[in-house]
């Protein structure tokens, strides 16, 4: 069912210099999967995931994401994915609905569409004062929730999310990942990259780096059965901890 | 009030309209890992901030050492090692420039005090030619940790030393803090990270400016046992709408691979394994997040 | 706390000589206005090229043209004739055409036509050729003497300029930044939770930016002498104190801004905005303030380089001393001791 991979990278490396900083990894990532890309600082995941998003050519290897190829057709590959992370933000000043309307209108959504995807936005995330409000001054949870419904937006058929809910109170965590779960479900895949194992433990299968090669890859209960590990921190700690670099 | 090193009476503190802090008291003994968990806008920061004499409170007051956070404050500037929540090092400069800088800051030399970072530092010392802007995230907390008590500091603050940094390197940095701690210093330590709250010795729960919980870890779980289920199915979202339809099922979210289930009190478990696509369901013990969504509902509601 | 002070300084020159930017702005960016203002971008006029027209070739005329010929200033191109002026200056053939009456010499006139698109050439070149055209007449025509810059050289008027300009640049500009710098990483945090003063690291910030002003005073005079030729003729104690006073002022005004902005961005802009701006717009380095519109001259006031310019000028190109500089002198001082006032207080010892 090689049509059905959402993400297929194929021995995909990234050099700089003598350093190579993602070396050959090999991994798919079916529709609607929730995937979780983890290691620790340096290991290379930003590096790989650069590479999935478009943003930087394989040095060699091959990979396709949403069916298009990184390396050659990478502003295909940008229009069918989204992007959040926590550090990226919304428009502080602008308001929920303005923010909406300006990114919709990025992924080239029609004026009908916007206005109709921002009701429906309201409505799943119970907005309805706040919708004319300025993003700034909602609470960090409420703004990470319409972050990922912003990057989502145009429905893509992945989206990634950088570490997501790093900070967010539990409650507002649990939500968010019930959000991820329904987008999961309606059929967009999600690529989670994390140092957070219990943000580990929410995802389907996950993939450890280390030293920029993948060294473990499984569901939770997987790896966890197979290092002998009460949680996905052990299971994590025992494979980063034969870090070599520095 | 031997013993106290920390000892906060009602403190409050706004911005403007926002309640930063509402009415905060706690105390933290000597020689005490003492955690302050809670997300993000908690009041963590602030609360920080004016116990390192960084703000004023609006009202109540609050003693570090003995001494009144304003009117002997630097007293409590002299004897008070601070790691603010941001990388705070000079990233042009060296490891070991960074060190001596911050030594000299407090008018002591890295030689008099070595002692107290010398575990910490000898694992930096391969790299103490390099800039500390080139350092990976858990090197540069390791080293600002040094910087914090290279003066010998009677207490040592850390606002969320172990944001932003791997798994290996936070486990690494608790260790760290365990040992520093058997030389009887107190350390007031925040994090967003429920996980941690098993390396603190007494923890707050806080929330929205306000203290929800204070005690061990065990003290906290155990005052707020109650029945919780573990569910795991075929696929966790359609189970988790399934199970909100349960008569009985009080409230149901998703945790890791498991969807935690509060029930009324004379619940049967097994109703749940017959639902459709249900793998699993144990009865399990709340952890310190199931703890902290239950009296943050309490709250709101 | 002897040690800590010299440690911040010592800090401070590492953070400075290890930026290549800093670098490059307190040191080569002195060098290359100089050089720019001294050589390249002139307001002096050369090669006027100039054509006569007479309807006949008198000996009073040739003796005229002769005079032209010879002015080191002017290109002398030969001559056209009377109908020829207009469509000679709009054929750009010359700058300006000296058109002599038939009886020149004796009652005759003669007119000066110039190509006046660029006002400033234009002046100059008339201003040229009046004077050799008037040096025959009768001496009811007013002799003009150029005194201090008898050739009208821009470098002397310029000099005076970039000092004003180089020192609010690095001082006001780079004092701002690198405080507001600590702010925004959040060293100051742990600055202001340490025994050192508060005053203690703003004098201590301060210091290897006043050192690095003085390196580029020296390099300035230094260019000044010997690459551009100013005579720096006026009471050196009096440049270097003035210099020095108005160096202060422009880290107090630094200082100043790191107390009202928490990013370098703002840091940058409001000293960049604020401060740089008006030394060129209203300080008389560009434009004369007597021309100004009566409001922007009260404004020009308050712009500390609109007093130390003059100041400098009277200095380096008039050569004159401390009797003659006082009231800029004072104003200055007046300035940097009421900025560092408000500026010290400012400077919190807390966080809000």
């Amino acid at each position: 069912m090689a049509t059905a991979d959402v993400i297929a990278a194929n021995r995909l490396t990234k050099r700089f210099g003598d350093f190579t900083a993602v070396d050959a990894i090999t991994f798919n990532v079916a529709r609607g999967e929730i995937f979780g890309f983890l290691g620790a600082n340096g290991a290379g995941k930003s590096t790989a995931m650069r590479m999935l998003c478009g943003l930087s050519t394989p040095t060699s290897g091959s990979g396709t994401v949403a069916g298009y190829d990184i390396a050659t057709q990478s502003e295909l590959v940008k229009r069918h994915i989204g992007y959040m992370s926590q550090k990226f933000s919304l428009y502080g000043q602008l308001t929920v609905r303005q923010n909406i309307a300006l990114f919709a209108g990025i992924y080239g959504l029609k004026s009908k569409e916007i206005k109709e995807r921002c009701q429906a936005l309201a409505e799943s995330l119970d907005f309805t004062k706040e919708m004319d409000m300025p993003v700034a001054i909602l609470p960090l949870g409420q703004q990470q929730k319409l972050s990922f419904s912003v990057a989502t937006i145009h429905n893509p058929d992945i989206v990634f999310l950088d570490e997501p809910t790093g900070g967010v109170d539990p409650i507002t965590r649990r939500q968010f990942w019930e959000m991820i779960y329904k987008k999961a479900e309606e059929g967009t895949t999600v690529f989670v990259t994390t140092h957070y194992m219990d943000e580990a433990e929410y995802c389907g299968r996950v993939s450890i780096m280390v030293d920029g090669r993948i060294q473990a890859l499984g569901t939770p209960s997987e790896l966890k059965q197979e290092y002998h590990a009460r949680n996905m921190d052990e299971v994590f700690r025992r494979l980063a901890r034969k870090a070599q670099r520095q | 009030m031997i013993g106290c090193a920390i000892h906060i009476t009602n403190v409050s503190k706004a911005f403007g309209t926002v309640k930063a802090l509402d009415g905060i008291s706690l105390e933290v003994n000597r020689g005490e890992i003492y955690g302050l968990l809670g997300p993000d806008g908690a009041g963590k920061t602030t609360l920080f901030r004016i116990l390192t004499t960084l703000l004023l409170p609006d009202s109540g007051s609050a003693t570090v050492c003995g001494f009144d956070t304003v009117r002997e404050y630097t007293d409590i500037r002299r004897a008070a090692g601070y790691m603010p929540g941001r990388f705070s090092l000079y990233p042009d400069l060296s490891v070991e420039e960074n060190l001596e800088f911050f030594a000299s800051l407090f008018g002591v030399k890295v030689s008099d005090n070595f002692d107290m970072v010398a575990p910490i530092y000898n694992q930096l010392a391969p790299f103490k030619t390099r800039k500390a802007g080139k350092l990976s995230g858990g090197m540069k907390q390791k080293l600002a940790l040094c910087c914090a008590l290279i003066h010998r500091p009677e207490i040592l603050f850390l606002d969320e030393p172990t944001t932003g940094v791997d798994a290996v390197s936070r486990s690494e940095f608790w260790d760290i803090l365990t040992h520093i701690r058997q030389s009887g210093m107190p350390i007031f330590v925040s994090t967003p990270y429920m996980d941690e709250a098993s390396r603190c010795d007494r923890i707050s729960l806080i929330n929205s400016g306000r203290i929800l919980e204070t005690g061990t870890l065990d003290e906290i779980l155990h005052r707020n046992s109650m029945p919780l289920l573990a569910v795991k199915g075929e696929n966790n979202y359609h189970t988790l709408l399934a199970l909100r339809k349960v008569e009985g099922v009080k409230t149901a979210f998703l945790s890791g691979e498991y969807i935690h289930v509060f029930t009324e009190e004379a619940f049967e478990p097994a109703t749940l394994s017959a639902i459709e696509g249900v793998r699993e369901v144990k009865v399990i013990a709340p952890d310190i997040e199931d703890v902290f969504i239950k009296i943050m509902g309490n709250g709101n509601s | 706390m002897r040690n800590s002070f010299t440690a911040f300084i010592h800090k401070e020159i590492l953070h400075i000589i290890r930026d290549p930017r800093t670098m490059l702005i307190a040191l080569l960016i002195p060098v290359v206005q100089m050089v720019l203002f001294g050589f390249a971008i002139s307001m002096e006029v050369n090669d006027v090229e100039v054509l006569a027209a007479a309807p006949e070739i008198t000996p009073a005329v040739e003796a005229k043209v002769s005079q032209i010929a010879h002015n080191p200033y002017i290109t002398f191109k030969g001559y056209i004739a009377t109908e020829d002026v207009d469509r000679a200056i709009a054929a750009n053939e010359a700058m300006a055409v000296v058109v002599f009456s038939r009886d020149y010499g004796r009652s005759g006139e003669a007119q000066v036509v110039v190509d006046a698109s660029n006002p400033v050439t234009a002046q100059t070149s008339a201003g040229y050729l009046t004077q050799i055209l008037n040096g025959t007449r009768s001496a009811s025509a007013p002799g003009i003497t150029i005194l201090y810059n008898p050739q009208l050289k821009s470098a002397y008027n310029f000099v005076p300029g970039i000092m004003g300009l180089i020192f609010m640049l690095i001082c006001a500009m780079l004092t701002s930044v690198s405080i507001v710098r600590e702010k925004e990483t959040g060293t100051m945090e742990i600055l202001l939770v340490s025994p050192i003063r508060p005053v203690m690291i703003v004098i201590a910030k301060m210091i290897p930016y006043l050192m690095l002003s003085c390196i580029d005073l020296a390099l300035i005079l230094f260019i000044s002498k010997y690459a551009l030729a100013l005579p720096l003729s006026g009471s050196l104690a009096a440049l270097v104190v003035t210099s020095l006073v108005y160096i202060i002022l422009a880290l107090a005004l630094g200082l100043f801004v790191s107390t009202i902005v928490d990013t370098q961005m703002a840091a940058l802009l409001v000293s960049g905005m604020v401060f740089i701006i008006p030394v060129i717009m209203l300080s008389g380095m560009m434009f004369p303030i007597e021309n100004m519109p009566l409001p922007l001259q009260w404004i020009s006031n308050i712009v500390p380089a609109r007093w130390y310019i003059p100041a400098m000028r009277k200095i380096m190109v008039e050569g004159l001393g401390f009797g003659y500089i006082y009231p800029e002198l004072i104003v200055l001082s007046l300035m940097a001791i009421a900025l560092i006032a408000v500026s010290v207080k400012r400077f919190k010892i807390r966080l809000q």
